[in-house]
């Protein structure tokens, strides 16, 4: 618990309310101190718990990555290019299983997309309560841990492969051919408009729904983390600890779901249907 | 929980990490494990092949073997059949020297035997002819008789 002060709501509310930076009412650029003071930033603010963090799991991600990759040899693999050879592997036949077209970019992507995801999923499991302690004693209103519960952080991803989807689509089949599949089925040219409507929302729906599974259930996850941690403390190990075990399954398989995904809707950008 | 900045930054930043993923992570750590892979594939190819050629070679081996089997006794075989030979053909030949000393002894023998009753004919007729002489010191003339002496010696 943060503080005897709070109340259980404002507690929940505090573990919710991310870092903002940006413009103040008074015309100043500062830290927002509330929660409406954040609402009222608008769009040209930035969550620098999120941006940071998963800043630095990407680095340390990729520093490590890299540094096996450097070292990698032949002959037999040390502790390190094994473990990052493991998931490489893993990662590689993921790619083979589902992607048939040929693209050199859709393997590293789903790489960095299941490691990167798995590592900000897998801040859930430090104790809630701790990473905030430390920004509140250094003097921070807020902190949220988890970059994957912000969902500036999932959307930031799934744009970004929902502008790679179009892109390949329009690269592969052309500008006329990614219009004609959006217009022009399930019903032929002269159902046009439900068309556009339908394989619209499709198209829609695939960064919304990538984004927002995987915004929904670590939000939620954190939710009951948050909530156990309202409980006396020495009860909440009865269920903080069956929750955290669930969660390492949560947490790798929405990154899986995540990297999956990704590379089927990048591997129907390569086929005409 | 708003929409704010942070999603282009996210934005940014994933494509960031994705390109040095791309650049610097998957190339050499793929390279690394495709070789080792063919270096295992090479190996377990060169295994097989090994394999293959010991088992090869074992037959040929064995096949050397018979081979070899079959040149001794063919060998042995031609080996007793010279020694039989050798030893027929010792046997003819000491049997005919055998002969060969026995004529020998036998002709030796006869001739020692023709050559005694020689002599002893001789004699004897030497000792008719003395004892002859000595009864017919007087009446006979050596020389006048000599042609029935001789005829006389003769049928001896």
């Amino acid at each position: 618990m943060s503080g005897e002060t709070l109340t259980s709501a404002e507690y929940i509310k505090h573990h919710l309310q991310n870092l903002t930076y940006g413009k103040l009412p008074d015309g100043s650029w500062g830290l927002a101190h509330s929660a409406e003071e954040a609402k009222e930033m608008g769009f040209w603010a930035i969550n620098l718990d999120t941006t940071i963090i998963a800043f630095l799991l990407g680095a340390v991600l990729m520093f490590v990555f890299a540094r096996a990759a450097r070292k990698a040899t032949v002959g037999v693999p040390g502790g390190l290019q094994n473990f990052v050879e493991w998931i490489v592997d893993f990662i590689d036949n993921s790619v083979r299983g589902s992607f048939t077209a040929k693209n050199e970019l859709v393997a590293p992507l789903a790489l960095t997309i299941f490691a990167w995801i798995l590592l900000m999923n897998l801040m859930d499991l430090v104790p809630i309560d701790y990473l905030p302690f430390v920004a509140h004693a250094a003097g921070l209103p807020f902190l949220k841990v988890v970059p994957s519960t912000d969902p500036n952080a999932t959307f930031g991803m799934s744009i970004a492969v929902f502008i790679l989807v179009v892109y390949y689509s329009i690269k592969i089949k052309g500008f006329g051919g990614f219009i004609g599949e959006l217009t022009l089925q399930p019903f032929g040219k002269w159902g046009l408009p439900a068309n556009l409507f339908l394989e619209g929302v499709n198209l829609i729906a695939k960064p919304v729904s990538l984004a927002l599974r995987l915004f929904g259930n670590m939000y939620a996850g954190e939710m009951i983390f948050i909530l156990i941690a309202l409980l006396p403390f020495y009860v909440q190990w009865t269920l903080s600890l069956p929750w955290a075990i669930f969660h390492i399954l949560i947490v790798t398989l929405q990154a899986f779901i995540f990297m999956t995904l990704t590379i089927v809707y990048l591997d129907m950008a390569h086929h005409e249907h | 929980m708003n929409i704010n900045a942070t999603l282009l930054g996210q934005t940014i930043m994933f494509i960031m990490f994705v390109w040095f993923c791309m650049k610097f992570v998957w190339p050499p750590i793929m390279s690394a494990l495709s070789e080792r892979k063919k270096q295992i594939a090479d190996g377990l190819a060169a295994g097989e092949r090994g394999k293959h050629e010991l088992e090869l070679a074992s037959r040929r081996a064995t096949e050397s073997m018979h081979e070899a089997k079959q040149k001794a006794a063919e060998v042995i075989a031609q080996a007793e059949k010279r020694a039989s030979q050798i030893m027929e053909e010792a046997k003819n030949a000491a049997r005919e020297e055998g002969d060969r000393l026995v004529a020998g002894a036998k002709a030796e023998i006869d001739q020692e035997v023709n050559r005694a009753r020689e002599t002893l004919r001789q004699q004897v007729a030497d000792l008719a002819v003395a004892g002859a002489e000595k009864i017919l010191r007087r009446e006979v003339d050596a020389k006048a008789h000599a042609e029935i002496l001789t005829a006389l010696k003769n049928e001896i």
